[in-house]
């Protein structure tokens, strides 16, 4: 396991020691099995028991948001809901502040969910007959605060989510993300230290994810909650995460900065589950490219080509047709001497110009951009949309991996 | 070689008449009392002038159906017509067997729906009990129910009482075990304790299939009630009953038409006040 530097000095807030869970009727055979080693298919071949977690420790730290990465099946949810014991570890120890909830009593138990722990949940989970506002206040109403106090600190939180105004309406008129936020209010009224958040964003489209995930960064800034997010996506949590921690089959495969992940994975299934996403769908010619601009038209001659590459302070331009297709590129010292000679620009121009996809992704760029000379850009019909120089693919690595 | 026969029914029979032995002072002080609750209520319904008791529904009809003027009118012209065709009287007594008897059903079967759907040991008990209930011709019913109580109101309204309450249990257990594992976990995290859990967030979910469950018991009572006149269960299927012994069919429909108004009132009543 490699963790990465993290030098945020603050506070352990949450210390999980060798946590075990087994799904099953049989967990204590199963147990003694992992004490001596056993592999989890092992234990399923020997047993039927299934192992969930095997012998997971870690800690989070004070204020940070904390990623659990990993697909589905990888024990990351089950995790989450160790921490406040919606499922019961079969064993090991987590500490909250100090104090294991895995060994409290069901009253310390209720006490520690309700100042310390707040949850959001992936497909809403809105009691449905409440208002917002009512749901919203859930957790207070419970703690038998009074209908104002409550209703007053329900209005903040909605505010603070910005739901101003929604405060009566029916959840079920709501969009996804308008009753995730009412999620997030629920759990922030309480004002835990916590937040647990269970694939919170997984429900929503796209644009509205990243909305979320924007304001969540924003809270967090102003909040400094200690926050364990669990999710599937790998962007989200490069874009969320202090601090990630991938798992695979009910083990830490690394935990780390998105930087170490990135840039250091631990093992193969770290290395194979960055490639994955990273190259293919984040980094794509299109993403990268620059406009094309500028072109020098086929018919003009090499003193507007000159021109135009002394204006731009380039060292080469392309050449294209009246469709905008591309016919080949001019060096500078070609145009110069193709000046010089009299010549057209037919004459002078390499027809030698690499066109790609816009959707062809980055790895493969790499190995092309290499010889240095711009890509061209182009659609299926031939269509010149963009140029691709070297510094642009080196720019946009550096921009996405920190 | 003859197999012996085992003895099922003698069983029973005894069982029975070791209940009627021993606990005969506890069923005596029953049927007094549910007795007094039947006529006591059926004494109240009586109370009120038939035109004044039709209008009273039909304007109760018509907020609760959310202005619904068709249900208004129907129920208002509906018991008009039962007082037209000279069955007042025993159309109240109708009504108040089903009222207390789906009232005392729904009183046992909605707390045991919600200990099944909470305990599975109950469930896999009282399943089994639902499956028997359910399938045993009501007829059987009505015989312990005699012994037990003798002939009249009250052992037609136990009988109702037994042959309604599997519904209501069921959709109960249903209701609660359909609340989505989310929203279980939503009051668990947030610290519920388990009543809480129950009525603020469990119940509440549940409603629908809980109401369902008060509807059905409510029809099932009704119809009930016009069988157990077969052991003196007073009211419109009294009427029926006798139409049916003297073959005359213009009376036995006149009761039947009664009991089929008194049906359609009682359900369009309990489903609007169904939360959708």
């Amino acid at each position: 396991m490699l963790t990465g530097d993290f030098n945020i000095k603050s506070e352990k807030k949450i210390e999980v020691r060798n946590l075990t869970k087994i799904f099953g009727k049989k967990p204590k055979k199963a147990l003694s099995l992992i004490e001596t080693g056993s592999s989890k298919s092992e234990i399923f071949e020997r047993t039927g028991q299934n192992v969930g977690l095997y012998n997971v420790s870690f800690d989070i730290y004070e204020g940070e948001i904390f990623v659990i990465m990993g697909l589905s099946g990888s024990g990351k949810s089950t995790l989450l809901r160790c921490i406040n014991r919606l499922i019961d570890p079969t064993d090991g120890h987590i500490l909250l502040d100090g104090d294991d909830v895995a060994t409290a009593s069901s009253e310390e138990l209720r006490e520690m969910r309700r100042n310390k722990m707040g949850m959001v949940f992936q497909n809403f989970a809105l009691i449905p007959h409440r208002t917002v506002l009512d749901n919203v206040a859930y957790g207070l109403e419970i703690q038998g605060m009074s209908k104002e106090e409550r209703d007053a600190k329900g209005k903040e939180a909605i505010e603070t989510v910005g739901l101003k105004g929604y405060e009566d309406s029916k959840t079920s008129q709501l969009s996804g993300g308008m009753q995730q936020r009412v999620g997030l209010a629920r759990a922030l009224a309480t004002d835990p230290d916590v937040l647990l958040m269970d694939e919170a964003f997984s429900a929503l489209d796209p644009l509205i994810r990243s909305e979320m995930q924007d304001e969540l960064l924003a809270l967090e800034d102003k909040m400094q909650k200690t926050i364990v997010f669990v999710s599937h996506d790998l962007d989200e949590a490069l874009k969320l995460g202090d601090r990630i921690m991938i798992m695979n089959d009910g083990k830490i495969a690394q935990i780390g900065t998105a930087e170490d992940i990135l840039t250091e994975p631990a093992d193969d299934y770290v290395s194979r589950f960055v490639a994955g996403v990273d190259r293919t769908k984040i980094f794509t010619a299109e993403a990268v490219m620059k406009r094309a601009e500028p072109v020098v038209s086929i018919n003009s001659g090499p003193k507007v080509a000159l021109q135009l590459m002394r204006e731009h302070g380039i060292s080469s331009i392309f050449v294209v047709n009246r469709e905008k297709h591309v016919e080949g590129i001019i060096k500078v010292d070609d145009a110069l001497k193709g000046s010089k000679e009299g010549k057209g620009l037919r004459d002078i121009m390499s027809d030698d110009v690499t066109t790609i996809h816009p959707d062809t992704p980055l790895n493969e760029l790499i190995p092309i951009i290499e010889n240095s000379s711009p890509l061209a850009v182009a659609r299926d019909d031939g269509k010149l949309i963009g140029i691709i120089v070297r510094g642009s693919v080196l720019g946009a690595l550096a921009i996405e991996e920190v | 070689m003859a197999i012996t026969k085992i003895p099922v029914g003698e069983a029973i029979e005894v069982l029975v008449n070791w209940i009627e032995g021993n606990f005969g002072v506890l069923l005596d002080l029953f049927s007094d009392a549910t007795d007094y609750m039947i006529s006591g209520l059926n004494d109240t319904l009586l109370l009120f002038p038939p035109i004044v008791f039709a209008l009273i529904i039909g304007i109760a009809a018509y907020f609760i159906g959310k202005k619904d003027l068709k249900l208004a009118i129907g129920s208002t012209v509906g018991l008009l017509l039962i007082e037209n065709m000279g069955l007042w009287v025993l159309s109240m007594e109708t009504i108040s067997l089903v009222i207390t008897s789906a009232s005392l059903a729904l009183i046992i079967a909605i707390p045991l729906g919600i200990v099944s759907a909470k305990n599975e040991f109950a469930y896999h008990v009282i399943k089994p009990l639902l499956d028997l209930m359910q399938t045993m011709p009501s007829f059987v019913y009505l015989i312990p129910a005699v012994i037990f109580f003798g002939l009249g109101n009250v052992p037609g309204l136990v009988a109702t009482i037994v042959f309604a309450m599997p519904p209501a249990i069921r959709l109960t257990t249903l209701g609660i075990q359909q609340v989505p594992k989310e929203l279980a976990e939503v009051a668990d995290a947030f610290g519920s304790t388990p009543w809480q859990k129950l009525t603020k967030v469990e119940l509440p979910t549940a409603l629908p299939s809980i109401m369902a469950g008060v509807n059905q018991c409510i029809m099932l009572s009704l119809s009930m009630v016009v069988i157990a006149a077969m052991i003196g269960a007073r009211g419109l299927g009294y009427q029926v009953l006798i139409g049916i012994q003297r073959v005359d069919i213009g009376q036995g429909f006149e009761a039947g038409l009664g009991i089929v108004i008194i049906a359609i009132i009682l359900d369009r009543f309990t489903q609007h006040l169904t939360p959708k």
